[in-house]
């Protein structure tokens, strides 16, 4: 089990490392500086605006300092927009709202899709297993982008029950539909993939053996089936994550919510670089954990994994 | 003490329907054991299956199957879950998948206990170690606390054996128990069941596609062939007197060390499309000596008597 | 020697005999079941008829889609409604644009990324994945790591990064959904590469001594074209919802140009103002494709691999 972590860890870093690399070739090989692009600076004052960035070293020193800045000081450096504010400054007042809706969007997803698919699975040809099986197939084609107006056309503008937009510090009625447009379609993948393992599970020999044995149903599907059931599901967590996180721009830009997203769209409307760079750095490092975290529990619950490797 | 009456299975495919089990009716007394013999698809497997009420969703069963003056087929999830394993038990196929790959051995045996007994986890750990010992598995200490990808086929079904008599049941099913294993795996498990069967006087099914391994473990015997009774009796009389063509050919195709080289026997003929069974006799398309009627499709199927302890299906005796 | 072919004649005529009962293609078959398969064949009318739409639609619109209607402009929420009178058969957009027409122009975009993005990764991804599977050993390993690394990057952050340093193009938006997409496509294909290669037709194909170009093409293609069929069709929509996403925030195909997530987009920010048909027509348009490309998906796969009937 540790040799197994040792080895998931020994793939995380060296993906980290590239991940920064990769931003950092591509926006230094971006056509002009960051503070070439609008109106002409003197050329003075443009050579003390990059000696104050350390834009006017070589692009490996500029790397080491970067790099060393994120790992020893959690630094991403100066936003190149907001004078007077830092990446790390922005990411701050971001990343708490983000997470708040992003976690509730993740529980969700997660505990109603199970449910949901369980339920379906062991009620196969039900009512209740056409109704999970219709969301879970509409769902798909209902990204946050489409849910997102839906709801508020709906709950915003013909019932005047929620609020359309803004965060105030996270009051209830402001993060219903921002979760609901996030976790939706991942409800439903996740529904589906529950259902169609959970079905394949039952229908596998060991489960006939636990029938024999006369223990109750209840009790073969929490003890049984569940585990391997959950298998393929624990691995969808990880896209499904990246997705959310994806996601979450959307949900930023269009319910103003204030989180990492829009500090995102506004970098990249208005080649923040720093900004755009560390957020992608940081959602990386936090999606590349989250990798390692699954692949963990995913060795834990399956021992064949957990033996081999 | 379990009989079963016209007892009719069939499965709705996206194919067609699918008669597995034809009115196949068969008493087992106590103490007694009953080879159910046949090949792959003729039934055996389903008939098991629809005594413990095991068979998938599409399947639908009819006719009596009675146990302690009780109809198993008619009985609900729970009361069949009382009989499950405690009076009847079941050993299946494939032990390389029937073991719940997730679960420790310890977890899946104690499990029976505490269910049907009410046995605490340390009591029933303690019950489960004594009775691997019981089926002979060396370091049940070790095993008791493996994955069952850590054993060997043997040893898994050691592992079966040992849940399935664990309750000391009065009937123990066992289906195939020994065809995925090594030959000489094979001869060790039959030793085993002759044990059990004097230690625990439990009645045994034995479900098996191979007459070699029955003459000293069964005392009566049943051929089934298309979800069909070809033959029924006691195995030394159907051994030393088979009259069924079917049986004849089951007899044939057991290899023999005292017999010289030659050529081994079969079955002339595949086995029958049970979605598209032929009209009349089940057995016709297969038959070396059919009879007019036969031909044609006109023949039916059922037991006659010839004597005290054997029938045998009447167009066979119609026939020849 | 004499005996042996006879024997050999004699197996292979039984042979020939069970075939006889089973001797239709695996193609032929595949195309029974796919045409049974209700969903799938209404979903490929349907995709049918939204193509003949993309094409044929021009000849029936009365207003180009970059003429404005100065007649409407200023009061659109009354007066730039769906109607025949007018010619605005879907209305028009916020500046006057006839709606019908965009509708067009944004359906042949996005089906057009959506099927170029999809053939780059199925290209990309099945030379990948072939070359990775069937030569295994150390070079496997290294190219299916590689793989891994840039799969744990959430990618959609490092497209925008792309978008931004490069450009906002749908040159840029087609080169950079392209990289990130076939890395699943290789993933699929590998896999099945491996197990095509440990069929017992393969190892019986070099035990006589047949070259490895001609396996390849004999052996690996054939058996790989229904999973890449699959995995195609599912590709298409997957492409049009990454470009759609990154059309919504603003950051993909820019005007005059439009796209269905553009359109959406625009619908979604107006319908505050009464201007529903701003986001319905777009978004019937988008949600009806999306479910036919799944659909045709699952009955493709279905057709192709019976074994979940």
């Amino acid at each position: 089990m540790i040799n197994f972590i040792l080895k998931r860890i020994s793939i995380a870093i060296p993906t980290i490392l590239i991940l920064i690399i990769i931003s950092f070739i591509l926006m230094h090989s971006a056509p002009g500086g960051p503070f070439t692009s609008e109106k002409p600076l003197p050329e003075q004052v443009l050579k003390n605006i990059n000696a104050k960035y350390g834009l006017d070293q070589p692009m490996y020193i500029q790397m080491y300092n970067y790099i060393t800045g994120i790992i020893f000081n959690f630094d991403f450096g100066p936003s190149f927009r907001y004078k007077d504010r830092s990446v790390n400054d922005l990411i701050a007042q971001g990343f708490p709202v983000t997470l708040k809706y992003g976690s509730w969007s993740f529980i969700i997803a997660v505990f109603f899709g199970v449910s949901l698919g369980v339920i379906a699975a062991i009620r196969q040809n039900s009512y209740l297993d056409y109704l999970s099986v219709g969301f879970s197939v509409s769902a798909q084609v209902l990204p946050n982008f489409v849910m997102a107006p839906i709801l508020v056309l709906i709950f915003t503008l013909w019932l005047g029950w929620l609020p359309g937009g803004g965060w105030e510090g996270g009051k209830i009625q402001f993060v219903i539909m921002p979760v609901i447009a996030l976790s939706t379609s991942y409800m439903a993948s996740i529904a589906r993939l529950t259902r169609s393992s959970m079905l394949e599970v039952l229908n596998s020999n060991f489960i006939r053996t636990a029938r024999a044995k006369g223990i109750p149903k209840y009790k073969i599907i929490f003890s049984h089936a569940l585990k391997p059931t959950l298998l393929p599901v624990i691995s969808y967590l990880g896209p499904a994550f990246v997705g959310m996180i994806t996601g979450s721009v959307v949900i930023d830009m269009y319910f103003s919510t204030g989180g990492i997203g829009l500090h995102f769209v506004n970098g990249a409307l208005n080649r923040d670089y720093s900004t755009i760079m560390g957020i992608t750095i940081l959602i990386g490092c936090l999606t590349i954990t989250f990798n390692l975290l699954v692949d963990i529990i995913y060795a834990w619950i399956d021992p064949k994994i957990r033996y081999d490797s | 003490m379990l009989s079963v009456k016209n007892l009719f299975v069939k499965f709705k495919t996206p194919e067609g329907v699918v008669r597995a089990v034809n009115n196949i009716s068969f008493n087992l007394l106590k103490n007694q054991s009953l080879a159910i013999v046949g090949e792959s698809g003729s039934g055996k497997t389903q008939l098991a299956f629809s005594i413990l009420g095991l068979l998938d969703k599409n399947a639908e069963s009819q006719g009596q199957i009675n146990y302690q003056d009780k109809n198993l087929l008619n009985l609900d999830e729970r009361s069949l879950n009382k009989i499950r394993t405690k009076k009847i038990s079941i050993i299946f196929q494939d032990p390389m998948t029937s073991l719940n790959p997730y679960m420790k051995i310890k977890k899946q045996i104690n499990e029976i206990l505490i269910y049907h007994n009410s046995f605490t986890n340390e009591q029933a750990t303690k019950e489960s170690l004594r009775i691997l010992d019981a089926v002979k598995i060396h370091d049940s200490r070790k095993t008791i606390d493996s994955y069952p990808h850590e054993l060997s086929g043997g040893m898994r079904q050691r592992v079966m054996i040992a849940m399935s008599i664990i309750c000391k049941p009065e009937i123990i099913i066992a289906d195939e128990p020994t065809t995925s294993l090594d030959v000489t795996i094979q001869s060790q498990i039959m030793d085993l069941f002759n044990d059990i069967k004097k230690e625990f006087n439990s009645s045994i099914i034995l479900i098996t596609h191979n007459m070699g391994i029955i003459k000293n473990v069964c005392d009566n015997i049943m051929v089934m062939y298309g979800g069909k009774t070809m033959e029924l009796g006691k195995t030394n009389e159907v051994f030393s007197n088979p009259l069924h063509p079917y049986t004849k050919g089951l007899l044939e195709t057991v290899p023999s060390i005292d017999q010289e080289y030659k050529k081994l026997k079969t079955i002339k003929g595949n086995p029958i499309n049970m979605i598209s069974p032929p009209s009349g006799c089940i057995f016709r398309t297969r038959c070396p000596d059919p009879s007019h009627e036969c031909l044609e499709g006109t023949s039916t199927n059922a037991l006659i008597k010839i004597k005290a302890d054997h029938w045998v299906d009447q167009c066979c005796v119609n026939c020849h | 020697m004499i005996i042996l072919n006879k024997k050999f004649n004699e197996i292979e005529k039984n042979i020939s005999k069970i075939q006889e009962v089973k001797g239709r293609s695996l193609w032929h078959d595949a195309r029974v079941r796919f045409f049974k398969n209700k969903a799938a064949v209404v979903s490929l009318t349907t995709l049918f008829l939204v193509l003949l739409f993309s094409f044929l639609g021009p000849i029936f619109a009365k207003w180009s889609n970059e003429e404005i209607d100065w007649s409407v402009l200023g009061d659109i929420s009354t007066l730039g409604y769906p109607s025949i009178e007018t010619g605005h058969y879907f209305g028009t957009d916020e500046l006057g644009r006839d709606l019908f027409s965009r509708v067009i122009q944004g359906t042949k975009i996005s089906l057009m990324v959506g099927i170029v993005g999809a053939l780059i990764a199925v290209v990309v991804g099945t030379i990948y994945g072939a070359t990775a599977g069937y030569f295994g050993g150390r070079i496997d390993s290294i190219m299916m790591r590689i793989v891994d690394i840039l799969m744990s990057i959430p990618y959609m952050f490092v497209l925008i990064l792309l978008l931004v340093i490069f450009g906002r193009s749908i040159l840029m938006l087609f080169i950079g959904i392209g990289l990130v997409s076939w890395l699943d496509m290789a993933r699929i294909v590998r896999g099945q590469t491996l197990s095509i290669k440990k069929k017992e037709y393969v190892e019986a194909a070099i035990t006589i001594g047949v070259s490895h170009f001609t396996i390849i093409r004999r052996h690996i293609i054939p058996n790989l074209l229904g999973v890449v069929a699959v995995y195609a069709t599912l590709l298409v929509p997957g492409m049009i919802l990454t470009e759609s996403f990154i059309s919504f925030l603003g950051l993909g195909v820019q005007e005059p140009n439009t796209s269905w997530g553009a359109l959406i987009s625009e619908g979604a920010g107006t319908m505050r103002y009464g201007t529903l048909w701003q986001l319905l027509f777009p978004l019937f348009f988008f949600v009806i494709s999306l479910f036919s490309f799944f659909f045709i998906g699952d009955g493709l796969r279905d057709a192709l691999d019976p074994k979940d009937r």
